[in-house]
């Protein structure tokens, strides 16, 4: 999950040799199409103190943000604008009751209302969130990628003159994000290789890896587009909103490296045991090399080759987990052959690491540092919150009892960990949290022609 | 209730424990359960979820049948009977262990029973089991019920809202062999099969 754009995303770019006419590149928001050569980001949330002002904001913003074709043409950009707007924004903005109406639930609800469904309490739970995510007044975020931190700089200070001069237009808060190093392959503060599998989307010319699934309908992702199952409905009105647009989920989630080393020791004697529990809970070791295809000792080279690293299953390949323990959290987070409609249920993410890097050796520093994700999808409670409360927080999922993610999951030291091993299984009791969630929440993410249209609602009345 | 076993619970630790206890199949439990159907609302993504009881997951539909529509009803109790005989494990999915269909009169209206006992609490794969109904041929049963959206296959919630609307939660329910699941049972019995089948060799 972790992001910084580096080198493998722009891969997804140069192999984007044609574009059929069926999807609109003109039109998609670059975001869950490609990936920028970014190394920095910054999110912004914002609220609109009145209409006038919030589509002044977006009406002079929206020719900055990236399209699909632009964002897959040029290598010279430095910087990459996303805009996203919740329920409560678009009210925010002027969009009419009938309308707002036709936009689905979970999304009118909004994240917080729904952290119970999504298995967010305790800790997790939106009383705790930071930077007024939780607040009815999130109306927007921008989203930046910035080729690195100079570039970032000089786009937040233009950012900030410009929401000074329109009216009511707030920041609520914000995030910076950067690359950690080694810069070489996408990684997140525990040392897990990242991004290895990401779903690929018919019609837009990239080719899955060996093991990815076939490419998926356009409609699992953008709205307006056949899905897995035919024309797609439910769409909100009008239907210039349901052009291109897409929902993301926002999910804040801290890191507790200091926490999870120590995990690692109290059930590692030698760093090679200490490696292997690593790989259990996460089913991959950190090098990306997946359990079920090195279910011994970490093979890197398999890790870094995207033409190997993807191609296993469960169903005959491990069925019992000794290899990739059941509830490990690529084993939960996409179960691959082991579940129904799996086509249903991919979502594309985005994000990076925030905060700095614990250096190896070195104890808990108490600074916040984690991964800010977004996950894309066409629909949220079928795709983003069945993950959440299925794969992720369900303590019976595959049969386990009482288990959740082991490291995204809720965790308040009830849950256990099952690793299944010969002649007995490994059972580890009492499950300490490794992540805690921050802060969330549900953005829709509109076409270009949808984002004018918002802009240009007073124009009408 | 089954005070029995956790004497001091309050409903909510009751409703958390049903899962922790699945496996004290050795003694048999009743469990009585409010109107609403739950000790505690808890929120699924569709509605409320349901407990699981010493008779697992389960739910009960009842709704009246479009008039003139008994026929093709009860011939579809037919179709899924090819169904299974041709892909035996096309509900798989739904996590089974039986399913009972029913047609009942009162006065002039006929009614149609969809009492399913199964493993997973039903909110879990609503998705799923849209997607398997259509599939199957289950769903035209539903076709023929009053007040059944016509846009189900597209449209989850108003399914999910359907089933919910015409579901009528139990108050009593009882397991001789408590909170098992097929899978377990299925897996018991292979084992005895094994064991017969390894006595066998040894004779």
């Amino acid at each position: 999950m972790s992001i910084l754009q580096q080198s493998s995303i722009s891969v997804d770019l140069a192999r984007r040799t044609e574009q059929p006419s069926s999807l609109d590149f003109e039109d998609i928001q670059h975001f869950l199409m490609s990936r920028p050569p970014a190394r920095a980001a910054r999110y912004e949330f914002l609220t609109f103190g009145s209409a006038t002002g919030g589509r002044a904001w977006l009406t002079g913003l929206i020719d900055k943000v990236g399209t699909a074709k632009a964002v897959g043409q040029s290598v010279a950009d430095s910087r990459w604008v996303t805009i996203g707007l919740t329920w409560n924004g678009l009210q925010a903005l002027g969009l009419d009751d009938a309308s707002l109406a036709t936009f689905p639930e979970e999304f009118r609800q909004g994240m917080a209302a729904r952290a119970d469904i999504l298995g967010l309490t305790g800790a997790n739970h939106p009383d705790h969130w930071v930077g007024r995510l939780a607040s009815p007044n999130l109306h927007a975020i921008a989203i930046l990628f910035a080729r690195d931190v100079a570039e970032r700089e000089r786009c937040r200070q233009e950012h900030e003159r410009y929401v000074a001069q329109c009216d009511g237009v707030e920041l609520l808060s914000s995030l910076d994000l950067e690359a950690i190093p080694p810069f070489d392959y996408a990684h997140e503060h525990f040392g897990y290789r990242d991004r290895l599998s990401q779903p690929v989307i018919e019609g837009t010319g990239v080719e899955p890896t060996p093991g990815s699934g076939s490419p998926l309908k356009p409609g699992e992702f953008f709205l307006g587009y056949p899905d897995e199952e035919g024309p797609a409905a439910g769409m909100p009105r009008p239907k210039i909103l349901s052009q291109n647009g897409s929902y993301v989920a926002y999910l804040r989630m801290e890191e507790h490296v200091g926490a999870f080393r120590d995990f690692l020791r109290e059930h590692g004697e030698s760093p090679e045991q200490q490696e292997l529990m690593a790989a259990k809970v996460m089913g991959r070791w950190r090098s990306g090399a997946p359990l079920v295809l090195a279910p011994e000792k970490d093979d890197a080279e398999l890790g870094a080759d995207p033409q190997r690293t993807n191609d296993f299953n469960y169903g005959s390949m491990d069925p019992y987990g000794y290899a990739c323990p059941l509830g490990a959290h690529i084993r939960r987070m996409n179960p691959r052959d082991t579940t129904q409609n799996i086509q249903r249920r991919k979502m594309i993410r985005r994000g990076g690491t925030y905060g700095p890097p614990l250096p190896e050796g070195a104890p808990e520093d108490g600074q916040e540092r984690g991964i800010a994700a977004f996950v894309g999808c066409a629909s949220l409670v079928r795709q983003f919150e069945f993950a959440m409360n299925v794969w992720a927080n369900w303590p019976n999922f595959h049969e386990l009892e009482n288990e959740r993610d082991p490291i995204f999951g809720t965790q308040d030291g009830t849950f256990d960990m099952t690793i299944p091993k010969r002649p007995i299984r490994k059972k580890i009791t009492g499950l300490s949290a490794f992540t805690t969630i921050r802060g969330g929440a549900y953005f829709f993410l509109p076409g270009i022609r949808a984002l004018r249209y918002l802009a240009s609602l007073g124009d009408r009345h | 209730m089954a005070t029995k076993a956790m004497p001091t619970a309050g409903p909510q630790q009751q409703q958390e424990a049903m899962t922790a206890r699945q496996n004290d199949w050795t003694k048999p439990a009743a469990i009585a359960i409010p109107k609403e159907g739950y000790f505690k609302l808890q929120n699924g993504r569709y509605g409320p979820i349901y407990p699981r009881t010493p008779a697992c997951h389960g739910f009960t539909i009842i709704a009246k049948i479009k008039p003139g529509r008994e026929d093709a009803v009860r011939a579809y109790g037919k179709t899924i009977e090819k169904v299974i005989g041709d892909v035996p494990d096309t509900l798989a999915t739904l996590k089974l262990h039986y399913l009972r269909w029913v047609l009942f009169d009162i006065s002039k209206d006929t009614y149609f029973m969809y009492q399913g006992i199964f493993d997973t609490d039903f909110d879990k794969y609503t998705e799923d089991a849209v997607a398997l109904f259509t599939k199957s041929g289950v769903n035209t049963v539903f076709e023929n019920l009053e007040g059944f959206p016509e846009d189900w296959k597209t449209n989850v919630p108003a399914f999910a809202k359907f089933v919910r609307e015409h579901q009528y939660p139990s108050f009593l329910e009882y397991g001789e062999y408590p909170y098992v699941t097929a899978d377990e049972i299925k897996k018991a019995l292979k084992l005895k099969a094994a064991f017969t089948g390894m006595l066998d060799l040894m004779q």
